[in-house]
């Protein structure tokens, strides 16, 4: 246990904390935008898979990390268009028409990867860039500011997420139909297309999640999330539908499997129990889902279709 | 009548829908449609023995199908089926490996008992946090499954491997070959029809009889319809939802045993994945349950179904060289197109019921 608390070591565990919280980060940001606005996303997951096979191919033919981030972007942006009609203005049950998506895109992208692909091919992943001074800062320079680019955007969004939702009024229509659709809508605030775009907004962010994931791995292989998306999901709830409640959810995340990495790493956690530290993540979340689900409340329209009467 | 007629065929459009889509993925690939059609059949019916694995592949489908009907009828969403499986699995071949002596007629209907309890369990746990925590049961049930995956790869690597395995240092993750006294009997010479299928089958027409002839089952579905109007006729909706889930996993669970008794290798064996021993039958049991009209009975041809196209992209595969994770992306779409049917269903039959075509009954269909 010693060598763990060592300077070096846990600079590196930090570092390496903010990088997985990265994936987690983006794709609950997005999730809680649709929550607010009383729409329940459980096809993340299928999401991330999608936009982070294409992403992964975009790199392995061009080369372009850019053009691979861009492309994850649109994947889930065309993910937010089909399931923005579905729940929108088929009023399907979401938490089902959700594990569609998922299994959609569990399906689709391992089809395309044995299909374009075969076997795994490492690619280029995304370059660290160090921020001018702040970098230079001793061991927390090291652990903050030499971080890639995906990185900066998902942190950057915490804030820009939480003044869209509270200080905007764009924000306060995703709220209101979030909380009260009747009322929004006898107030001439268009129920469907704030949702749609809620809708479009978060699935753009999972697809972003998904490129961060592929991209700070280098490699991709079938079901390559193992579950992350629906941990984001769960964010969600553990961050009390705020976006820095959410930050805070996904970096514990990220702390628990660079330190469980680290811990495999160093022999802290012998190999046989491996499987074992592995069951943390899901464990801690279904530990803080109880001690949160008494505490805060939810949109009270989520997961209920609206239809005017 | 026209209602009855509805409701069976907008879900049969909606298959048809998504059908056409996989004929425009097969396109897509480089296949003709009408060959991909022809293999999968071939593949799912062409003989004898692939009818029998057709019909062993559709078993934990209807399982945890009618389990699903159980929990969706009593509005609680078990996505657990995965977690649930393994669960029983795991419990009915550590029971297998206590008593392996016992004779067959004890001990089959003992290790499908152990999986029963074990699913069961893990049913339970989420069902009580949803009514006794207020913890959301689909991210519970969710989490869970993640939680079993690793705790299944612990007891494979770890205290249930094969002594053999250590020996060899080979330390394939699996158990050693489990008592023949549990093997789940055939009944059909030269097939793998074994006695499982008419065990799931049971369990369906049980899965009815509890939920619509029963008291047990006339509170469950109160609480699914109205939890407050449930309530307000003295009826416990916590302890409901937690009897609903626990009913729903045991059907998991046993799921779990007859895949393991039920395999050609008598053991249980991971390949680190939670699909990798489940078929992802605790995701596909969802599929097939909804697809049959959240009817327990209507669950077993629905599953029957889902387990052809399995067997049939095995074949897909073999013949077209087709991936068969196509058959997983056919069922994603066949989810997404009959969730959002069912509204359009709903809002036909109220079209048809204000145009006074017909009198609306009492008996909804609907699953929201």
């Amino acid at each position: 246990m010693g060598e763990f608390f060592t300077l070096s070591v846990l600079v590196a565990t930090a570092a390496s904390a903010i990088r997985l919280a990265t994936p987690y980060l983006l794709a609950s940001l997005g999730e809680t935008v649709g929550q607010r606005s009383g729409v329940l996303n459980l096809g993340v997951d299928g999401v991330m898979l999608l936009s982070a096979f294409f992403s992964y191919w975009t790199v392995l033919e061009t080369g372009n990390l850019w053009l691979a981030v861009l492309v994850g972007l649109v994947v889930g942006l065309v993910m937010g268009l089909l399931y923005g009609v579905i729940t929108v203005f088929l009023n399907a049950t979401q938490g089902i028409s959700g594990i569609g998506i998922f299994i959609f895109g569990l399906g689709l992208s391992d089809l395309l990867f044995r299909q374009l692909v075969g076997t795994p091919k490492p690619v280029r992943r995304l370059p660290n860039v160090d921020i001018p001074l702040l970098s230079d800062i001793p061991h927390l320079g090291e652990a903050l500011f030499q971080r890639n680019l995906l990185t900066y955007l998902a942190f950057l969004l915490v804030p820009v997420t939480a003044l869209l939702l509270t200080r905007t009024t764009f924000g306060l229509n995703i709220r209101s139909v979030g909380d009260n659709p009747q009322a929004a809508d006898s107030l001439g605030v268009s129920v469907e297309r704030t949702r749609f775009v809620a809708i479009l907004i978060g699935n753009s962010m999972a697809g972003l999640a998904g490129a961060a994931l592929v991209l700070q791995l280098g490699i991709f292989q079938p079901n390559l999330t193992q579950g992350l998306g629906f941990i984001a999901v769960a964010l969600v709830y553990f961050g009390a539908w705020r976006p820095i409640g959410v930050m805070g959810g996904a970096l514990l995340y990220g702390f628990v499997n660079a330190t469980v990495l680290q811990w495999k790493a160093l022999g802290i956690i012998p190999v046989s129990g491996s499987d074992l530290a592995n069951m943390a993540p899901a464990v801690l979340t279904i530990l803080a889902l109880i001690v949160v689900a008494r505490r805060v409340h939810a949109p009270s329209a989520l997961t209920k279709p609206f239809t005017r009467h | 009548m026209i209602k009855g007629v509805l409701g069976a065929l907008v879900p049969l459009l909606a298959a048809l829908a998504a059908f056409a889509f996989g004929a425009m993925m097969l396109v897509t690939l480089g296949a003709s449609p009408l060959a991909g059609l022809d293999a999968m059949l071939d593949g799912a019916f062409g003989s004898g023995s692939r009818i029998a694995a057709t019909a062993v592949k559709a078993t934990p489908l209807i399982l945890v199908g009618a389990g699903i009907t159980i929990a969706f009828r009593t509005s609680v969403i078990n996505i657990g089926g995965e977690g649930q499986i393994i669960a029983g699995a795991l419990l009915s071949t550590v029971v297998a490996l206590s008593f392996p002596n016992l004779p067959a007629f004890i001990l089959v209907p003992l290790v499908l008992l152990s999986g029963a309890v074990g699913g069961g369990i893990l049913g339970a746990v989420p069902g009580a946090l949803k009514a006794y925590a207020s913890v959301n049961e689909i991210l519970s049930t969710i989490m869970l499954n993640l939680v079993m995956v690793q705790f299944m790869n612990f007891l494979l690597r770890g205290p249930l491997i094969d002594p053999f395995e250590l020996e060899a240092g080979t330390r394939i993750p699996q158990t050693q070959r489990l008592s023949d006294n549990a093997t789940l009997p055939t009944l059909l010479d030269g097939t793998r029809l074994h006695i499982g299928v008419p065990v799931a089958i049971c369990a369906a027409v049980g899965a009815y009889l509890i939920l619509w002839r029963t008291p047990t089952g006339f509170r469950l579905r109160a609480v699914g319809y109205s939890p407050e109007a449930a309530r307000a006729a003295g009826i416990s909706v916590k302890r409901n939802i937690t009897l609903a889930m626990t009913l729903s996993g045991s059907l998991g669970g046993i799921a779990g045993a007859i895949l393991v008794f039920g395999s050609e290798g008598q053991r249980m064996v991971t390949d680190g994945s939670a699909a990798g021993f489940t078929g992802s039958a605790g995701f596909n049991g969802i599929v097939a349950a909804l697809f049959g009209g959240l009817h327990p009975l209507w669950t077993i041809p629905s599953a029957m179904l889902f387990g052809a196209l399995l067997t049939g992209a095995t074949q897909l595969q073999r013949v077209l060289q087709v991936p068969a994770a196509l058959a997983v992306a056919l069922n994603g779409i066949i989810v997404i197109f009959v969730i959002s049917s069912t509204p359009v269903r709903g809002w036909l039959q109220r079209s048809l019921a204000d145009s006074g075509l017909f009198n609306r009954s009492s008996d909804t269909a609907g699953m929201d």
